[in-house]
C-alpha cells in the first residue's frame, strides 16, 4: 500500500504541472481553433524561447522577470513570423501540406538548436526558498509557475470575452466568412491570433525553464502530451483543453508515484486512446 | 445608390451569373426572385465582396466596388445578411451584435445602434445573455438582421430571410422587414417566397439560370401570367 501522503504529494505536483500544460494546450488550441492549422512545431517554439531565457538570465545575469518579458516578446514575434512565412502562403492548400510544413519547421528548429547550442541540457537556477506543507516538500518554482499560468489564462479569458478583437477571434473560429462581412480582415485576425499564441508559448517557456532543463529535443518531450491534451479536450475547444490538461497531468503524476514515471506516460496514453474511442469529439463535446 | 452593369461571376469553372445589370435607388426596396440555382445568392455574394466579379462593373454611391474585399465593402455602407443567417452560435446575442459593430466607425455609434436594434427586435434585448445558437430560427433571423444594422449600413442585402421558418414566423418576419424599411434603410432582398416579397418591395427582378429575365414594378410583376403560374401558385 502506498503512503497516502505520497499520493497527496503526487496530486499536488500533478495540479501544478497541469497549469503549465494547460497554458501550452490553450496556446496551440487557440491557433488551431481560429486558423484551422495545427502548429506541429509549437512546443519547439517554446524550446527556442527557453534558450532565450537561459541566455538572458543564466549566461548574461539579468533578472528572471526581464528574461520572462523578453521571452513573451520573442514568442509573439516568432508567432507572427511563423504565420507570415510558413502558414500564410499555404492557408488554402491541402491539410497534409500544412502538416508537412509545420512539421518541417519542427525539424528545422531542432537541428538549428543542436547546431548552435549542442545537445547539452541547460537550466536556469533560481534561489528560491524551500516550502513544506504537512511534511510534503512543495517546489516553489512549480508553485510560481502554476500561479502565473493561471493568471495568464485568466487574462486570456478576459481578452477573448471582453475585447472587440478577442471576441472577433472567437467569432472567426465559428464562421470565418460571416466575420469578414462584419468588417474584420481575416488575415489581420489570424496575425493577432498567431501573435497571442506565440506570446503564450513565450510565457510557457519562462515558466518551464525554472523547472526543467532545456535541450534541442525539449519539444519531443512536451509536444506529444500537448497534442494529446488538445485532442482529448476537443480540438479548438478551450474549456475542454483546460480540463483535459489537469486530467492528463494528474494521471501522469499519480500513476508515476504508484508505478514509475515512464509508466505514468504509458497510462496517460492508454487513457487517451480509450477516451478517443469513448468520446471522439473530446471530453466536453456536445452530443448532436 | 447601387448599380450593377453587365456583371458576370461564378465559382471556378462554373459561371452562375451572366451579364446581370441591376439598379437600386436610395430608399427603395427591391427584390430578386427566381427558382433554386438561378444565381440569387451568387448575386448577393458578388455585391458584398465575398466573391469577385469576372466581368462587369459594380458601383455603389459613385465608387467602383467590384473586386474589393468584403471587409472593406461593409465599411462603405453595405450590410449583407447571408443565406442561412450565419450568426455566431457560441457567442451570446449581445456579442453577436457587438461584432456587427466591429468597424471603428460603427463602434463609436454602438450604444445608439443597440438601442435602435432593441427597439425593432425587443426579443433580442430579452435574450442578450443567451448563446445565439439557442435561439429559435425566427429569433436567429432577427439577430442576423439586427447584427447587420449594427454596422450602420445604407443598403441591406437580405438573402432568403424566410428560409427554414415556420409559416407564421415568415409573416411576422416580413412585417419586421417592413418596419426596418420604414426606418429609412434601402433594401435588396432575395426570396423564394415570391408572393410575400412582392407585397413588400417596390420593384423586382426575375433571375433565371443566371440571367435577368424580367424586371418591373412589384405589383405589375405579380400580375404577369407566367410569374403567377411558376412562383405564386395561383
Amino acid at each position: 500500500m502506498i503512503d497516502p501522503l505520497f499520493l497527496a504529494e503526487a496530486a499536488i505536483n500533478g495540479l501544478l504541472l497541469g497549469g503549465v500544460l494547460a497554458l501550452l494546450a490553450l496556446g496551440l488550441n487557440l491557433i488551431f481553433g481560429v486558423i484551422d492549422i495545427v502548429w506541429i512545431a509549437y512546443v519547439d517554439l517554446v524550446m527556442i524561447c527557453m534558450y532565450a531565457v537561459y541566455f538572458i538570465v543564466q549566461v548574461y545575469g539579468y533578472p528572471i522577470w526581464l528574461g520572462g518579458l523578453a521571452s513573451v516578446a520573442l514568442g509573439a514575434l516568432l508567432g507572427i513570423g511563423v504565420h507570415l512565412l510558413i502558414i500564410s502562403p499555404i492557408l488554402t492548400s491541402a491539410p497534409v501540406n500544412q502538416l508537412l510544413a509545420t512539421g518541417g519547421l519542427l525539424f528545422f528548429l531542432q537541428s538549428f538548436a543542436t547546431f548552435l547550442w549542442t545537445t547539452d541540457h541547460r537550466s536556469v537556477r533560481l534561489d528560491l526558498p524551500r516550502l513544506e506543507i504537512l511534511d510534503m516538500p512543495i517546489s516553489v518554482a512549480r508553485l510560481i509557475a502554476f500561479v502565473l499560468a493561471v493568471l495568464v489564462m485568466l487574462g486570456l479569458y478576459l481578452f477573448l470575452t471582453r475585447t472587440y478583437i478577442g471576441t472577433a477571434i472567437r467569432a472567426v473560429s465559428q464562421d470565418r466568412e460571416a466575420m469578414s462581412l462584419m468588417g474584420a480582415n481575416p488575415q489581420r485576425v489570424y496575425l493577432v491570433t498567431s501573435a497571442v499564441g506565440g506570446a503564450m508559448a513565450g510565457i510557457a517557456a519562462a515558466l518551464l525553464i525554472i523547472q526543467y532543463a532545456v535541450h534541442p529535443f525539449f519539444g519531443a518531450a512536451f509536444g506529444p502530451i500537448t497534442f494529446m491534451i488538445c485532442v482529448l479536450g476537443g480540438l479548438g475547444n478551450m474549456v475542454g483543453a483546460f480540463v483535459a490538461s489537469f486530467v492528463m497531468s494528474e494521471v501522469i503524476a499519480i500513476s508515476g508515484v504508484i508505478w514509475s514515471t515512464e509508466m505514468g506516460y504509458v497510462i496517460a496514453f492508454v487513457v487517451f486512446i480509450v477516451m478517443i474511442f469513448a468520446r471522439p469529439g473530446g471530453l466536453l463535446a456536445r452530443r448532436s | 445608390m447601387l448599380e450593377l452593369r453587365s456583371v458576370t461571376a461564378g465559382y471556378g469553372a462554373f459561371t452562375a451569373l451572366w451579364d446581370v445589370s441591376l439598379r437600386v435607388s436610395a430608399g427603395e426596396a427591391v427584390a430578386v426572385v427566381g427558382p433554386n440555382g438561378a444565381g440569387k445568392t451568387t448575386l448577393m455574394r458578388v455585391i458584398s465582396g465575398l466573391i469577385a466579379p469576372r466581368a462587369g462593373e459594380l458601383v455603389f454611391e459613385g465608387a467602383s466596388i467590384g473586386g474589393r474585399p468584403a471587409y472593406e465593402i461593409v465599411g462603405r455602407g453595405i450590410a449583407h445578411v447571408p443565406e442561412g443567417r450565419r450568426i455566431f452560435p457560441a457567442l451570446t446575442v449581445a456579442d453577436n451584435l457587438k461584432m456587427g459593430a466591429f468597424l471603428p466607425a460603427a463602434r463609436k455609434r454602438y450604444a445608439g445602434s443597440l438601442e435602435r436594434v432593441f427597439a425593432l427586435f425587443p426579443v433580442l434585448a430579452e435574450r442578450q445573455k443567451q448563446r445565439a445558437g439557442s435561439l429559435s430560427g425566427g429569433e436567429q433571423q432577427m439577430l442576423a438582421v439586427g447584427r447587420a444594422l449594427m454596422s450602420g449600413p445604407k443598403l441591406i442585402l437580405l438573402d432568403e430571410p424566410s428560409m427554414g421558418l415556420a409559416p407564421v414566423m415568415v409573416l411576422r418576419l416580413f412585417d419586421l422587414i417592413r418596419r426596418v424599411r420604414a426606418e429609412g434603410y434601402t433594401i435588396l432582398v432575395v426570396e423564394q417566397n415570391v408572393r410575400q416579397v412582392l407585397k413588400l418591395v417596390d420593384r423586382a427582378y426575375l433571375l433565371e439560370v443566371g440571367r435577368i429575365k424580367m424586371e418591373g414594378r412589384a405589383d405589375e410583376l405579380a400580375e404577369q401570367d407566367f410569374v403567377r403560374k411558376a412562383y405564386v401558385g395561383l
